[in-house]
């Protein structure tokens, strides 16, 4: 029963995460998108992990598809790129894609342990496991460097995203002409 | 439920360990607060600091005799050996874009905290024992160099490098992880230690291999192996000319030193398993990159392709598998990283108008306008094709050797033709110098006199100081030849 359930919702996923790509028009691709970021949340459930997925719909439903949205609508994007890309190009893209995707597949179905029903179904879970407490505790203690590393990361982020949107005071941009400045 | 231990350090954790890299991030950060408040007309003070900041780092981030561990974080003879490596080299390429910031379009103080940044994720790179800390490293690095990369804003080669690079290398990022996802699914642990049990009785699983290979891919982008090289002639032609030849050392550095440390120390089963499609990429990184580089008429984009051949010599090691060649790689990359530097300074010495002058044909007349500049690009050359007794030619006689010791007569071979096809665009840039003087001059080209940046004197040392490091290498190669081998020595398990 609920490897039924498990195969009709990654067929939702895959083919929400098809329209991501395939619909001409920017916000249609960003509505795919949030429902195939919610549906990975109901997966996380399923593997009892509440507080990721709970995450996952705030953090990456919520929040960071707005800033799409907001990002699309402002931009005003059109529907069109300005240089379609040639032809048999696209044909090569598509074909190395679906290659690649048959590869993973083959190898990810042939493998048990990594589909459910496989050696890792029905494993026993520790009490408490995907709650905020349990997380916080991995959190903090395994990877505590990699939190901390994380802050850096975006505060690398964030200095970059200035640098660069922020617009040039003249007076502070003197191109040289001659290169004889110093 | 028991409440969380008030302690949360990792058991046996050490200060110690984490201490270079603490220092690297609070001197990024430093260096960040202090920019905001100098004078607009003496910034290149700030670049001064970071020097200063990046030469006591390389002292204080040398290995105690006994390695210390910070939960995934380890500093031993290798992480010490990289963090001085890299600290170095990235002193020496601030040195040289004290003078040529402004020249390269870069206006902005932000340049060096930056730059420091990615030092410091690259010594998390060369220090990480868990893949998610090495990727969150990797990434640190990489979103510095990407902002780095556009920082000439109002040129849009500059730009367009940085959304190439950007684009390109979230994409790398994505299969680089999903490799992790793979093997995290595999050994059930993300640290390297449960790497090496994972080739069981009969070789190891398709997903692992499947890991393996994807987490190749990402590192293949960031060193630019052929086929994952495209975005790099175009990056590093864009790119400001002093943030180039940061990429094309510190960083191409800190990927070999993060390939060795998670693939190679930790993963010995994928020479094995994964041997042929390595060996293929590497025979193809040297051929395409040497072809490639002997049609380039811009100077810069002939050292991009040059760098990927180079890369194709280093990924030898990474075939071999063996712990000499490993060593040999590290010693590889500290010559070709002196080799290159001084070959982007000679070139970050000539501007036309205001705008830098990057082809082989601005090259000319330099011998006569500025022979110890001259001279000191020759070095590099004759380095970078081999010719001894220079450091290029020690680093590749201790590679090739020790790629032949492992067995790989075919490669070495295909190395050996690839140096030499190289010989011909290095001394084409050695005749540019010395022979192509008068043709211009009576064609009506500027002289080289013209093109010369006026009294540079921290460009001119930092050219001197790479050539030097260059013959120095050459010449007594055996301190850091073996410095190399102990620092191998010292990884914990191998």
């Amino acid at each position: 029963m609920s490897e039924l359930v498990f195969y009709l919702l990654a067929a939702i996923t895959v083919l929400c995460a098809l329209g991501v790509i395939t619909r001409p028009n920017p916000v249609h691709s960003a509505l795919f998108l949030v429902m195939t970021l919610f549906m990975l949340a109901v997966f996380y459930i399923i593997l009892e992990a509440h507080l990721v997925a709970a995450l996952q719909i705030i953090v990456y439903a919520g929040a960071v598809m707005v800033l799409f949205l907001f990002v699309i609508t402002l931009l005003n994007l059109k529907g069109d790129p300005d240089e379609p890309a040639h032809p048999l190009l696209r044909i090569v893209a598509y074909a190395v894609a679906a290659t690649l995707a048959a590869g993973v597949a083959i190898v990810l179905m042939g493998d048990a342990g990594v589909v459910p029903g496989g050696a890792g179904a029905g494993a026993v879970l520790a009490e408490g496991f995907g709650g905020t407490r349990a997380l916080a505790r991995i959190l903090f203690t395994d990877y505590l460097v990699a939190f901390e590393l994380t802050s850096v990361l975006l505060l690398v982020a964030v200095v970059g995203a200035v640098v660069l949107a922020q617009r040039e005071p003249v007076a502070e941009a003197p191109l040289t002409e001659t290169g004889e400045d110093a | 439920m028991n409440p969380l231990p008030l302690n949360l350090l990792p058991p046996g954790a050490d200060y110690a360990a984490v201490m270079p890299l603490l220092w690297a991030f609070a001197a990024a950060v430093l260096v960040l607060i202090a920019e905001m408040f100098w004078p607009y007309r003496s910034r290149r003070g700030v670049g001064w600091l970071t020097i200063a900041a990046l030469l006591a780092i390389a002292v204080l981030g040398r290995a105690p005799s006994e390695a210390v561990y910070f939960g995934p974080i380890a500093l031993d003879g290798f992480s010490g050996w990289c963090n001085g490596l890299l600290c170095l080299v990235a002193a020496l390429s601030v040195l040289m874009s004290l003078d040529t910031l402004e020249v390269n379009g870069v206006t902005r103080g932000e340049y060096y905290p930056l730059l420091l940044f990615a030092v410091a994720g690259g010594m998390v790179m060369a220090a990480a024992t868990d893949l998610v800390v090495m990727f969150l490293g990797l990434e640190t690095m990489s979103m510095a160099v990407y902002v780095l990369a556009g920082m000439g804003k109002a040129r849009r080669r500059s730009n367009e490098a940085s959304l190439k690079y950007f684009l390109l290398g979230a994409f790398a990022s994505a299969f680089m992880l999903y490799g992790i996802a793979l093997l995290y699914s595999q050994a059930g642990s993300t640290d390297l230690a449960a790497m090496a049990g994972l080739a069981g009785e009969g070789g190891t699983s398709a997903v692992t291999r499947l890991g393996a290979a994807l987490l190749l891919v990402g590192f293949g982008f960031k060193i630019a192996a052929v086929p994952f090289h495209l975005w790099a002639p175009d990056v590093y032609e864009g790119a400001p000319s002093p943030v180039t030849a940061f990429m094309a050392t510190v960083v191409k550095a800190a990927a070999f030193a993060a390939l060795l440390r998670s693939v190679l120390l930790a993963m010995p089963w994928v020479a094995g398993e994964l041997q042929t499609p390595l060996w293929v990429a590497a025979a193809a990184t040297m051929t395409v990159g040497n072809l490639a580089a002997l049609r380039q008429r811009s100077l810069k984009r002939m050292l991009a392709f040059s760098s990927v051949a180079h890369t194709g010599y280093l990924a030898m090691a990474v075939v071999a598998g063996t712990s000499e060649a490993a060593a040999a790689l590290l010693f590889y990359l500290a010559a070709y990283a002196a080799m290159n530097l001084g070959a982007f300074a000679v070139m970050m010495l000539l501007a036309d108008r205001g705008r830098p002058a990057e082809n082989i044909s601005d090259l000319a007349g330099l011998g006569r306008a500025r022979p110890l500049a001259a001279l000191a690009m020759t070095v590099c050359m004759l380095s970078l094709t081999g010719i001894p007794p220079l450091g290029g030619f020690v680093a590749k006689v201790s590679l090739f050797g020790a790629v032949l010791d492992a067995g790989f007569y075919t490669l070495v071979v295909v190395a050996v033709l690839n140096s030499v096809l190289s010989a011909a665009y290095y001394l084409g840039v050695i005749r540019a110098m010395y022979f192509d003087d008068a043709d211009s001059v009576a064609a009506g080209g500027a002289s080289a006199a013209s093109r010369v940046l006026p009294s540079r004197p921290a460009l001119t040392v930092s050219i001197l100081l790479a050539a030097l490091a260059v013959v120095l290498i050459g010449l007594s190669p055996s301190p850091l030849l073996g410095s190399s081998l102990r620092a191998l020595a010292s990884v914990a398990g191998f």
